[in-house]
């Protein structure tokens, strides 16, 4: 579940929403509309204002960190701070792994030799390992071939199945009528339903 | 035992032989810096001219106030250094303000004990002890200082996307800063430890020299030598700790953001 109530961040807003728990929502939007930065709003990543809760609390009540691991946003280029693949996890789960193509070995591989693809999944997988409320998706499958984009939304909505919101920011219509139950556009700031981005 | 040898201004001239002959060999092969060494050399005489000339009076007058206004006057202008140094500075009053407290407060609390516990002078401020001695440790401080807020703002804004990796898995500010900070103490500490290895060695340092030119036993300059660089060393390490802990915190807030947005690009 995810209620936003006014948000406003530099020529966005203000924006409200409500999301069920296992609801899906797509945000379509020229580039430079805004859709990451909103993103990024919602994550509390920068200043921003408005209001906005989840089942386990209200954003303002509780600190930013906490705030982060239940509404996690995956941005569209990950980043990463150490050397290998494994010092970004707590607890790899090989059968996790395995779901979205990728061998335990994954853990030992060099981040600096990583494909935009596997950093892709891998950056999910270390995301999900919070067990967040609400996901943030930004353009999560632009870098990954058809197989993997397949496997990428298998593993979002077994997450949407038990109970997590998602907001998805796509440019990829198919993939929005796929896995969203409402569509959005972003335009001056707002934004608007329709009927299919 | 003193026997110092007085230099005339010819002595002084004649010293700046070689340089000037280093300017013709510059403009020969067109280096294109004939005219920036000219400059920086006139700066030089005229500069060190004046503070002989104001030291001269600061002594007769023998003014707390005075020296005070000084040792300020001396703080604002290393502060404004240590912003011009750094390639991305903070916005706003605190790029200056940040660095210069943290350099000010620490030389001045160092040369403070210097004074009033070790070198006793009568009185405590005389501008004679009191000038050089902040002077020797600033100087230092303000090298350190830089030092560490130039690699600080470098690599949190380079490092932005993992740093906020981190903050986006639920890291707090510190813990996801906290390579960086330790980079910048560590480029801050370098000259200090740099200085202290090659001492005596490969360097015999300005003012044991002078000291030793002036008829002072080497061993009292020696003597000398050591207490200024036990101080130059730890009131430097206090201003880079100081500074970075600083500069860091005012790049993230009470959310626990980076606040990229608040550095600004030195313009060229």
């Amino acid at each position: 579940m995810l209620e936003i109530k006014a948000l406003t961040r530099l020529h966005i807003g203000p924006i409200s929403i409500n999301l069920a728990e296992g609801e899906v929502i797509a945000i379509a939007g020229a580039s430079g509309s805004g859709k990451s930065v909103l993103l990024r709003a919602i994550a509390d990543l920068d200043p921003n204002e408005g209001q906005i809760k989840t089942q386990s609390g209200v954003r303002a009540d509780m600190p930013a960190p906490e705030w982060r691991r239940k509404v996690a946003y995956l941005p569209a280029e990950s980043g990463w701070w150490a050397d290998t693949v494994g010092e970004h996890f707590k607890a790899p789960d090989d059968a996790d792994l395995a779901s979205l193509g990728l061998s335990p070995e994954a853990m030992s591989w060099d981040v600096a030799r990583l494909s935009s693809g596997e950093r892709q999944r891998l950056a999910l997988l270390r995301l999900l390992e919070h067990k967040p409320e609400v996901l943030l998706l930004d353009e999560p499958t632009a870098p990954l071939d058809a197989e993997n984009t397949a496997l990428f939304e298998a593993r979002v909505k077994r997450c949407i199945a038990s109970g997590v919101s998602v907001i998805l920011v796509t440019h990829d219509p198919a993939q929005a009528t796929r896995i969203a139950d409402r569509h959005y556009v972003l335009e001056d700031g707002q934004i608007k339903e329709v009927a299919h981005v | 035992m003193s026997e110092y040898v007085e230099l005339s201004y010819f002595d002084i001239a004649l010293a700046s032989v070689f340089l000037l002959l280093n300017g013709a060999l510059s403009l020969w092969l067109r280096l294109g810096i004939a005219r920036n060494l000219a400059f920086a050399m006139v700066r030089m005489v005229v500069q060190l001219l004046l503070v002989g000339l104001l030291l001269k009076s600061l002594f007769a007058i023998q003014s707390p106030w005075l020296t005070l206004l000084v040792a300020l006057f001396m703080v604002g202008f290393a502060a404004r250094e240590i912003w011009a140094r750094q390639e991305r500075r903070l916005k706003g009053w605190r790029g200056l303000a940040i660095g210069g407290t943290s350099m000010g407060a620490s030389a001045g609390v160092v040369a403070l004990v210097a004074l009033i516990v070790l070198v006793q002078p009568e009185p405590w401020w005389h501008p004679r002890f009191a000038l050089p001695l902040l002077g020797m440790i600033m100087g230092n401080a303000m090298t350190g200082v830089s030092l560490s807020l130039d690699t600080l703002h470098t690599a949190l804004n380079r490092e932005q996307r993992a740093i906020e990796a981190q903050l986006l898995l639920g890291a707090d500010k510190w813990h996801a800063m906290r390579p960086f900070i330790r980079q910048a103490m560590r480029a801050g500490f370098m000259p200090s430890i740099n200085a202290m290895a090659a001492i005596g060695v490969v360097s015999l340092p300005g003012m044991m020299t002078g000291q030793i030119l002036s008829g002072v036993d080497p061993n009292e300059a020696v003597k000398y030598q050591l207490m200024v660089m036990f101080l130059i060393a730890g009131a430097t390490g206090i201003a880079v700790i100081l500074a970075t802990l600083g500069s860091a915190r005012a790049l993230s807030d009470d959310r626990d953001r980076l606040r990229i947005d608040r550095l600004r690009k030195a313009k060229k």
